[in-house]
């Protein structure tokens, strides 16, 4: 008897609360910056693509949705997505892909508004994907950590390296 | 037998064995890095720390490496003792002080020892916060990458290179904490072993450079146990493919014969599968000359019209014993041609008659190392069967375990036994016309012709009968070499197309049986399925099979480009007519005549057997399903055979190979498991990683709606990750390799009755021909005559491992590596015809002009051109004349930033 009481003292306070629903689409709710929504991918700050192919998200998905092929530009010596697919029909907005990125490249976004009426069209390709900008992690670039040469970054050029050793050296 | 206590637990060992090996052949867990079950320990990482007790008693033991210690009987150890765990984390972390932050971009990443070792150990935090050394990296050719900030200064890549692959271009430079391993300076690895340094390397410091530009992780490969169509050898191979692309190829251990390596001609030579000249669709030639594709039902039906009555089938060594045997079927066994040139046939077929006699040896690789005295009688076997002669490298350090046998040094002590051996040798000699790649380890070569070489086997084999003759000459010093061998090994072939080299091969193991002495008999045919298709026997030769065509009589050409097998005029008019059908893979100058073409799977896209050298029947299994209207022969050749109306029709793999083994051998059945075989009754075994990713989006962009996986009726494989894949199942049956903790191929011993021995589940392949046969008698060797000097050359065919096999030619990692076109000049012949190295012959019956090569061994009056790479076989011509042509201009190689894939 008291708790009925109590439940509808509850609901009856409530009539004076500010309204908790808004009106979607019209009014935008609040997303949190970190809320798990549409995947995208990043660049880094000197604005080439984070993604290095690696793979890990991939394989850390849990429903398989990702698949993607590594190629290379010559010209620079960086890895890249030949192709970057992801399956959103099946994607459960985990977060593992975020996660197991060491790149920082595959980010989710607050962005959840991924209804379509056809399912082909929740299948994302690299262009559909790809942002402009550096996403949640303005300044990390994983090229400039990695010992692998890139243009513009030498042996001995990454953070934390020695100039590379002379193998002719009888110093001791 | 010792028995040992790890962790109080009793475990069985060999005593005097090396207890890392003992703990690991328990498949225990215990890290190492410079170990290498073929090459011994030398106790360089300091990583298999274990704890050594002195008896019950002692409770506090001492440090030791368990790769440097000796199984005794009763010893107790312990792995998982505080310390010894603390140890070898602790020389993890000293190791992965300099290691770069690469594993993302690292091809090693995923089967990666060193991640392996790293998480084993329990290593997962880094607290050395100095800054990191690095190295500059070198190009080192078309097959290897380099990465050397990588390396954790194990040393194997230069044992394997260097002491155990006799490579002598790559080495360790610098002192201290500056060693570098590379070479002198930038360039291609010269060793055609090379590609065994991405496996031997337990980090990422040698990766596959061709599987790199378009990398897949191992645990998104698909695989199947397959075997290797380089050669006859048959290495055990695992060919990978993602999206529907052949990716890379990997060893598959064999026990008996691959081991742990393969040659680089296996391994980067199978690029030919995803090539754009891969024929996808049946074809009929029309009016124009073009092929109209599109109609299959059609094409069948102009074939039914086009071959007439009772046509010719013309067989191939390079496709499987069930799709010969397919053709053979269809056409008869009299209209059947196994698709091999005459001469070479006859050379097959006199070996496999000396090899199904009794007493005679046929030598698994294994056995071939065991060996202590070693006649290679004109076959350069490092290019013709080159795995082979890595063996052959093994085997003259037999001699070097003797010695440390006899000085109490245990023989897995690699340092040791090669530092107390120095330079001594087990016996090998070496007779080729030409210089090979094993004279640095020979103990004498001699050169000479075709019949000079006849001549020395008949010599040998003169001096083995009558011991009393012998001399100091090379015949003298093999016969005393051999006579006193406990395992003597005669290796011929049948590169230079010779009955007599073989029959006096076969001359020689008689003779030594006649001393009691078992003698093994190495025959090295040339393509894969040589001998399959062999034994298959044909009513038609080459020759005959080609003037029927030239008469007009309809013809199924199998897999097989005629071109390379008889001189192009003959086979010119031999397709005149055009009433032929080519079944093949790839578009060759053959199929481009046939008026219907039907595309023919690659042995990745089907299921089937192939007999290798030593007449052991192998299955190999479909990688993944072919695309297009690709299918593999026999499926074609049953729906020729419904519209003949002649020959059987099968509708699956199974029902072929129950019919091929009824009618041929039936321990064709035995050689693998059948498709009803199940792991624990109910598994299948995957293709596919339990990690295989991508599932459902790798064909959305085609269908949003994920494919069912192919239900496999042929084979016990499943098309998925489900299944289990447990290392004890029938050894031909292990898709890849991966265990528990272990993702690289370190983790092979887990498939292993003992480390370096068979696998768990036996090795396979079974010996069609038993030696039981009568005892081999002395054949009449009629001595061809000896070189006439009439200002012509003998011309002898040339055999090399990137140039001289059809398939591996049009893989473009080997394309890289195949010389210009050259002619082999002695240097007495050089001088007298005043030419220098890179200067242009024209020798006549060939249409280009030839860079000139001079060989240090060639004798004079003779000269090599290498087979696959000049226009014209020259087994059309025996004999050449030879004129300068003051034109030519050298044509250098293609350098490897040059070539472009595909």
């Amino acid at each position: 008897m008291l708790s009925q009481i109590k439940t509808l003292w509850t609901v009856f306070v409530h009539l004076f609360k500010r309204n908790e629903t808004v009106q979607y689409p019209e009014e935008m709710p609040y997303q949190a910056p970190r809320y798990r929504g549409r995947i995208i991918l990043t660049r880094d700050p000197d604005g080439e693509e984070r993604c290095v192919a690696c793979n890990l998200c991939a394989v850390a998905c849990p429903v398989d949705c990702i698949a993607l092929q590594k190629t290379e530009k010559e010209e620079d010596g960086r890895w890249y997505p030949e192709f970057f697919r992801i399956n959103f029909s099946r994607c459960i907005m985990c977060g593992m892909c975020e996660e197991a990125c060491p790149t920082y490249a595959i980010q989710l976004t607050p962005d959840f508004e991924l209804c379509e009426f056809d399912r082909d069209n929740m299948v994302y390709e690299k262009e559909h994907l790809l942002i402009d900008g550096t996403g949640k992690y303005p300044d990390y670039s994983f090229w400039h950590v990695a010992g692998k040469t890139i243009t513009g970054k030498d042996k001995g050029e990454a953070q934390n390296e020695n100039k590379p050793e002379d193998v002719r050296s009888l110093l001791p | 037998m010792a028995t040992i206590h790890i962790d109080g637990k009793p475990y069985e060992a060999k005593a005097g064995e090396n207890l890392l090996e003992s703990i690991l052949s328990q498949h225990l867990d215990l890290p190492y890095f410079c170990w290498h079950p073929s090459m011994g320990s030398i106790g360089a990482c300091r990583q298999c720390a274990i704890i050594t007790y002195a008896d019950e008693d002692d409770t506090r033991g001492r440090i030791g490496m368990a790769c440097m210690t000796s199984v005794t009987d009763g010893m107790r150890i312990s792995l998982e003792a505080p310390l010894a765990k603390d140890f070898r984390s602790t020389v993890i972390e000293w190791l992965m002080e300099n290691h770069p932050h690469d594993c993302p971009v690292c091809e090693e990443g995923g089967e990666c020892h060193l991640q392996d070792m790293t998480v084993m150990t329990g290593h997962s935090m880094r607290r050395y916060r100095g800054t990191k050394r690095t190295w500059e990296n070198q190009n080192l050719g078309p097959f290897i990458g380099h990465e050397m900030n990588r390396c954790i200064t194990c040393y194997r890549c230069v044992r394997f290179y260097d002491e155990y692959a006799g490579g002598k271009d790559l080495a360790a430079f610098g002192s201290r904490g500056r060693m570098y391993f590379g070479r002198f300076e930038d360039g291609t690895l010269e060793s055609e072993f090379a590609g065994n340094l991405v496996e031997v390397c337990p980090t990422g410091v040698f990766t596959d450079k061709p599987f790199a530009q378009s990398y897949t992780r191992k645990w998104d490969l698909q695989s199947a146990p397959s075997i290797c169509v380089g050669c006859a050898v048959g290495c055990n191979v695992f060919p990978a493919e993602r999206y529907g692309d052949l990716k890379r190829i990997t060893n598959r251990y064999h026990g008996g014969l691959n081991g742990y390596f393969l040659c680089d001609r296996g391994r980067f030579g199978s690029h030919f599968v995803n090539h754009e000249k891969r024929i996808k669709h049946a074809g009929v030639r029309t009016q124009s000359g073009d092929y109209e594709f599109g109609d299959v039902s059609n094409a069948i039906k102009v074939a039914g019209a086009t071959l007439g009555d009772r046509p010719i089938g013309i067989g191939s060594p390079r496709t499987s014993f069930e799709n010969n045997f397919a053709l053979r079927e269809l056409v008869g066994s009299e209209n059947f041609c196994t698709g091999i040139d005459d001469r070479e046939l006859e050379v097959i077929k006199t070996a496999l008659d000396v090899m199904s006699r009794q007493g005679i040896v046929v030598p698994s690789l294994k056995q071939v190392e065991e060996a202590d005295a070693i006649l290679i009688l004109g076959e350069d076997i490092a290019n013709t069967a080159a795995r082979t002669a890595l063996s052959v490298r093994q085997a003259v350090r037999t001699k070097s375990f003797e010695m440390a046998t006899d000085a109490h040094i245990p023989t897995w002590q690699d340092a040791g036994v090669r530092g107390h051996a120095q330079s001594e040798k087990s016996a090998l000699f070496i007779a080729t016309p030409a210089a090979t790649r094993l004279d640095d380890i020979a103990t004498q070569v001699t050169s000479g012709s075709v019949s000079e070489l006849v001549a020395l086997g008949s010599s040998i084999c003169t001096r083995l009968r009558s011991p009393s003759a012998s001399s100091d000459d090379f015949a003298g010093r093999v016969a005393d070499a051999l006579r006193t061998a406990k395992v003597p090994l005669i290796i011929t072939g049948s590169s230079l197309q010779s009955i007599e080299l073989v029959q006096v091969a076969a001359n020689i193991c008689v003779s030594l049986q006649e001393h009691d002495q078992t003698s093994s008999f190495l025959f090295v045919p040339t393509e894969v399925n040589s001998v399959g298709v062999a034994l298959l026997e044909g009513g038609l030769s080459l020759s005959t099979a080609m003037q029927r065509m030239a008469e007009g009589q309809g013809a199924i050409v199998l897999e097989n480009d005629l071109y390379s097998r008889a001189p192009a005029n003959s086979v010119d008019k031999a397709l005149s007519p055009g009433n032929f059908l080519v079944l093949d893979t790839l578009e060759n100058r053959t199929a481009e005549q046939a008026s219907i073409v039907f595309p023919a799977a690659t042995y990745a896209e089907q299921t089937g057997t192939f007999v290798n050298y030593e007449t052991r029947a192998q299955r190999f299994y479909q990688v993944f399903e072919p695309q297009d209207e690709i299918a593999p022969a026999w499926s074609w050749l049953s729906h020729l055979a419904k519209t003949l109306g002649t020959g059987s029709t099968w509708n699956s793999y199974a029902s072929v190979l129950e019919q091929c083994a009824e009618h041929t051998y039936s321990l064709l059945r035995d050689i693998a498991p059948s498709s009803d075989y199940r792991i624990d009754t109910t598994s299948r075994i995957p293709r596919q990683s339990h990690r295989y990713s991508g599932r459902t989006a790798m064909n959305a962009q085609v269908n949003i709606h994920e494919p069912k996986a192919k239900v496999d009726t042929d084979t016990p494989f499943s098309y998925s990750m489900e299944g289990q894949n447990p290392g004890d199942q029938n050894g031909a049956t292990i898709p890849y390799v991966w265990s528990p903790g272990w993702n690289s191929n370190q983790s092979v011993f887990k498939f292993q009755q003992e480390v370096a021995g068979k696998l768990a589940g036996g090795d396979p392949g079974l010996r069609l021909i038993e030696n039981i046969g009568a005892h081999l008698q002395y054949f009449d060797v009629d001595t061809p005559e000896l070189s006439r000097r009439d200002g012509s050359f003998e011309v002898i065919p040339l055999h090399l491992v990137f140039g001289s096999d059809e398939m591996s030619n049009q893989s473009w990692p080997i394309r890289a590596r195949i010389p210009a076109p050259f002619v082999l000049l002695s240097q007495q012949d050089a001088t007298i015809l005043e030419v220098k190295p890179g200067m242009g012959l024209r020798v006549d019956g060939i249409t280009e002009s030839l860079e000139v090569q001079v060989d240090s061994r060639l004798p004079s009056g003779v000269i090599g051109l290498p087979q696959g790479l000049v226009e014209i076989p020259q087994r059309a011509i025996d004999r050449a004349h030879l004129s300068v042509d003051p034109e030519f201009v050298a044509r250098s190689n293609a350098s490897p930033e040059v070539i472009a894939k595909g």
